[in-house]
């Protein structure tokens, strides 16, 4: 019990409070690099994904990359940028978006192929052009499963950036990788309970705008299919690395 | 700002052959590691699973923790069972092994589900008693399904091994980190390119597993 007193008074310690290593600073970092990574890559993938979705075309690109990338891994990649780019603010970026980028394309296309053959049929039938088609009718309806993608990155994104800081960049991993490195468990607890608290806030928030983009006609297929076995390919939440 | 000096290329073959030892020990170390999580996550997951199938209260319970634990970053679960076990294996598996149950435990409640009442009547009414239709009915045809579960741990334990470098372990995750340190890409890629094949390797060996196992499923 001792030890955990003594994590409280780290967070009581004003002086983590302040400053470049400070906790608002590290907190600041790491959502705002999220933020910037994720919607990165999901302004390259759903436009990547949708389209494959909409022709059909590409499948087993869209879902092995997917495979490919969970195969992959994380640190793997982090390295890797760093040792292209060099150190710094940069790599971590290129490879957050990297890997971030994936999933998002693999639900989108997923998501556009499972909608229903009859709707579309219908919607052709009443006279939607291809456009009208693919915003009205497809992106509506498959906007659960794109919509999962876009939050499995996201979750995804806020736990790689805590590794980030193994390569020289910032954010709250820096307590957990500054901690080991000086055996200093108090600080690596500390850090690792705020990233775990960021990590279920960003899931909640993803869960939430996920709901709202969902037209409510879907809504409760959604929650059905939260709980839904994973079959190899199929979209689907990950675990965090 | 794109480093591309000739003197660091990404693979340099002299260094890959005269470390091929310890290359080899980080392979193996990685094989190990990955074994003993998903063997260890399959044992723990089976009775967990057959409970929650059982049991529609335990299940919503079950499911949620093990949600919510999903939501964890592996970095920050090793880091807070640090203070616990130390830099040892102890805590390596634990994390591991509890990524490993909700994949498991998720699959083998729906694999279960999945078995069509028609064949359990059936089965109830030529007599089996339920320990008996677990064991002959329902776990044989649910397992398609249990076993893409047993895969997607796998190939995800394959990657998260690798973070266990940072914990003192970590097989060709350590090979990763070496290439960091040293500023030498070689033992990154090395790394890198044999823990993807080695995940692809396993998927593959749990395919041919699967296809033994139900010979049933190819005539359909």
């Amino acid at each position: 019990m001792t030890f955990l007193a003594d994590v409280v008074r780290w967070f009581a310690d004003p002086t983590h409070w302040q400053g470049g290593g400070g906790i608002p600073h590290r907190l600041e970092e790491h959502v705002l690099m999220a933020l910037a990574a994720t919607a990165t890559a999901a302004a390259i993938a759903l436009p990547v994904g949708l389209t494959l979705g909409h022709f059909g075309r590409g499948g087993a690109l869209a879902i092995n990359v997917s495979n490919v990338g969970r195969a992959l891994p994380s640190i793997a990649i982090l390295v890797m940028a760093v040792q292209l780019i060099g150190i710094g603010v940069v790599p971590a970026f290129v490879a957050l978006v990297a890997l971030a980028v994936p999933p998002i394309v693999t639900n989108a296309f997923v998501g556009m192929r499972e909608v229903d053959e009859q709707l579309r049929e219908a919607a052709k039938g009443i006279g939607m052009r291809g456009l009208q088609v693919l915003l009205k009718v497809e992106l509506p309806n498959a906007m659960p499963v794109v919509m999962a993608g876009v939050r499995t990155s996201g979750v995804q994104v806020v736990a790689t950036a805590t590794l980030a800081a193994l390569v020289g960049w910032g954010g709250l991993g820096r307590y957990i990788i500054d901690g080991i490195s000086q055996r200093d468990f108090v600080q690596v607890f500390a850090g690792a309970v705020m990233v775990a608290l960021l990590s279920a806030v960003v899931e909640v928030l993803l869960a939430g705008l996920q709901r709202l983009l969902t037209p409510t006609g879907l809504r409760s297929a959604t929650s059905r299919a939260r709980w839904g076995a994973v079959a190899a390919g199929a979209p689907q939440a990950e675990p965090v690395t | 700002m794109l480093r591309l000096d000739a003197a660091d290329p990404w693979v340099r073959w002299d260094w890959v052959g005269s470390h091929i030892e310890r290359i080899t020990d980080a392979f193996v170390q990685h094989l190990e590691l990955t074994v003993i999580a998903v063997t260890g996550g399959l044992v723990i997951a089976v009775p967990i699973g057959i409970l929650a199938w059982r049991y529609r209260g335990a299940r919503g319970l079950i499911l949620a923790v093990g949600g919510a634990f999903y939501t964890i970053p592996s970095l920050a679960l090793f880091a807070m069972l640090l203070p616990w076990t130390g830099l040892t294996i102890v805590t390596a598996e634990i994390g591991l092994i509890s990524y490993t149950l909700l994949i498991l435990v998720r699959n083998i409640v729906v694999a279960l589900d999945g078995v069509p009442v028609e064949v359990r009547d059936a089965a109830s009414g030529m007599g089996y008693r339920p320990v008996r239709q677990l064991l002959r009915v329902d776990l044989p045809l649910g397992l398609p399904v249990i076993m893409a579960g047993l895969r997607i741990a796998t190939v995800t334990t394959i990657g998260l091994v690798t973070v266990t470098a940072l914990i003192g372990e970590g097989g060709l995750g350590r090979l990763i980190l070496d290439g960091l340190n040293r500023d030498f890409r070689t033992p990154t890629v090395v790394g890198a390119v044999l823990s993807v094949a080695l995940a692809v390797a396993c998927d593959a060996f749990l395919a041919l597993v699967q296809r033994l196992l139900t010979p049933w499923a190819q005539r359909s």
